[in-house]
């Protein structure tokens, strides 16, 4: 089982759930986050007063799957929350020792 | 003094009010019209809405989020304790005779409305035209009230709420009612007709003089600003150059923000800020049609003049922004409607509609210069820009009050109650002689409250402390002054 978390553009949530929904994956956690990359932050001008933004709003989002399906969610998530400008976000994928879903005690990929 | 002489002395203040409906003098006394009463009621409720909610969304808007109720405590309260005040002594102390004093500040005869019953008149600028005092009397509460909350822009997210409500206290009480008195208290024009008229009708030279030191007496029973002859028709001095200048003597006074141009301080809401700016233009209507007193032409070009200044200086801000730095923001536009407000106050009811405009294109680009490039340059922390947009702009509209009051560039020109009493004629007029008249008035106001703000700002501090300590400015002051927070998700 692996987590798959995404720091994606905030207007692509739709296309990448789509994607994932798609996949069979049901399930999806989202955080407004804020944060930079190389995308770097921009400028706003207040009455003249100059601030650099150097944080800026992204989405993050969480998927657990069973591993098997960890090369297809990261296919789709990539070619969902694609541009192909600066600041499309990125994947990282770490290992879940378990899973439990609290309802019926379900274990694991039961669990999923 | 010949009746020429003492010409000077009545040209303060005053509209030339609609020729045509200036019945002739009479000696019947007159009593209040329905719809002058009705309109100057109306006009009071919208400057309230100045106030609350409108210049709390505006100012509300343009603090960060942690900061945001306390300015609405803020104003909310200056307006209610101001109110209070007013009834009690204000009133008094502004549109009353002082006595020896009066040249500064009126006495208190009138203290807690005394006298005052529904039957009680005050004059207009009108002849044989007078409305409620009670009516007056509340039309000018929203005016003091709303004066002193336009300071705690300057010094927004620091100030500690106990030390400005006291500052408020003592500030209307020896700076905004003398000034008030100083520049709009005023003998109105039937005595001013009434005595001119005796001394024309005065037989012999012993009645002449009699009929003389009476004319005298009825003008020199005016404020000294009035008595000077500035014009400000809606309180460009009044409250503007009054409240922006003391603004800006306690942003100084009271120093930075902490993190001041280090940290991101941007407004946490701009969709309020914009509310309010639009509820500040409507009920600026009340404030400077209302000025008027009664419902004639004069109010009505007020209004118009209210309307395309303030277009005028919202266009001028948002273009010139938008040259000088990019982008044609929506805090830009608001700006620039509430500089082309504040211009327009002085000048609404002596200017043309294209004089206004004028005036509104200048002052949007002047206080855009003033809140950009003049601040950083200084590097005061007005949180707000009371100083740049309400002293710049009450500056600017007071002088050009002087010029575009001028027949020839469209203005009313100026009135004259003497020569023919009973009814409003040209007085004499001299752009230079003007404008002067207008520079020694706004040099006055600020050092007036400029010196007088200083004075009462240091007092405060050294009793009580203008400042909340660092750790609660950095919890903000919605928790740490007042135990809430405007936004609970």
């Amino acid at each position: 089982m692996k987590i798959v978390m995404a720091i994606i553009k905030p207007f692509k949530l739709e296309e990448v759930r789509d994607a994932l929904t798609s996949l069979g994956v049901h399930g999806l956690t989202v955080t407004e986050v804020k944060g930079y990359g190389r995308q770097k932050g921009h400028t706003e001008i207040y009455r003249g007063a100059e601030y650099a933004v150097s944080f800026l709003p992204k989405l993050k989002i969480e998927v657990a799957v069973a591993t098997d399906m960890v090369g297809k969610v990261i296919d789709a998530i990539t070619a969902a929350a694609k541009t192909g400008q600066i600041g499309d976000g990125k994947i990282f994928v770490f290992p879940i020792e378990q899973a439990v879903r609290i309802r019926t005690g379900e274990r694991d990929n039961d669990a999923l | 003094m010949t009746i020429n002489k003492s010409l000077k002395s009545v040209l303060g203040g005053v509209a030339l009010a609609a020729l045509a409906a200036a019945p002739a003098f009479a000696g019947d006394a007159p009593v209040p019209n329905k719809g002058d009463t009705t309109w100057m009621l109306i006009a009071s409720v919208l400057v309230l809405m100045m106030s609350v909610p409108g210049l709390a969304l505006f100012y509300g808007g343009l603090v960060r989020t942690k900061n945001m109720l306390s300015v609405m405590v803020q104003v909310f309260a200056i307006v209610a304790v101001v109110a209070l005040i007013w009834v009690a002594y204000g009133y008094s102390l502004a549109f009353t005779n002082g006595g020896d004093l009066n040249a500064y500040i009126g006495g208190f005869s009138k203290a807690f409305l005394i006298g005052i019953t529904p039957e009680s008149v005050v004059a207009t600028f009108s002849n044989g035209v007078v409305v409620p005092e009670l009516t007056y009397m509340a039309f000018q509460m929203t005016f003091a009230c709303i004066t002193p909350a336009l300071i705690i822009g300057a010094i927004a997210e620091r100030i500690r709420f106990s030390a400005l409500i006291v500052f408020v206290i003592l500030w209307v009480t020896v700076i905004y009612f003398p000034i008030a008195h100083m520049v709009w208290y005023w003998a109105g024009p039937d005595a001013l007709a009434s005595a001119s008229k005796a001394l024309l009708d005065a037989a012999d030279d012993a009645a002449k003089a009699t009929a003389q030191a009476n004319l005298d007496a009825v003008l020199s029973d005016a404020g000294m600003l009035f008595q000077w002859g500035a014009l400000d028709f809606a309180g460009g001095t009044v409250v503007h150059i009054n409240a922006g200048i003391a603004g800006l003597v306690g942003a100084l006074m009271i120093g930075k923000r902490t993190g001041y141009g280090k940290e991101l301080m941007s407004p946490h809401s701009l969709t309020m800020t914009m509310i309010g700016a639009a509820l500040l233009w409507v009920g600026w209507f009340g404030f400077n049609a209302g000025s008027n007193l009664e419902a004639n032409g004069v109010t009505a070009l007020a209004f118009v003049n209210t309307f395309v200044a303030t277009a005028a200086a919202a266009a001028s801000w948002l273009v010139v922004e938008w040259m000088a730095k990019g982008k044609p923001s929506l805090l830009g536009l608001v700006s620039g409607a509430v500089a082309g407000l504040v211009a327009i106050t002085p000048a609404c009811g002596f200017a043309g509609p294209m004089g206004s405009i004028v005036l509104g294109f200048a002052a949007g680009a002047v206080c855009f210069f003033f809140c950009s490039t003049v601040k950083n340059a200084f590097g005061y922390d007005d949180s707000l820009d009371v100083f740049g947009i309400h002293c710049v702009g009450g500056i600017l509209g007071a002088l050009a009050t002087g010029i575009l009051v001028s027949k020839g560039l469209g203005g009313t020109g100026i009135a004259d109650y003497i020569t023919s009493p009973g009814t409003i004629v040209e007085g004499a007029y001299t752009l230079g002689g003007q404008l002067w008249i207008q520079g020694k008035a706004v040099v006055f106001t600020l050092l007036w409250s400029g010196i007088g703000s200083a004075i009462l700002f240091k007092l405060v501090d050294l009793v009580i402390g203008l400042r909340v300590p660092v750790e609660q400015e950095r919890e903000g002051l919605d928790i740490a002054s007042h135990g809430e927070r405007a936004y609970n998700y």
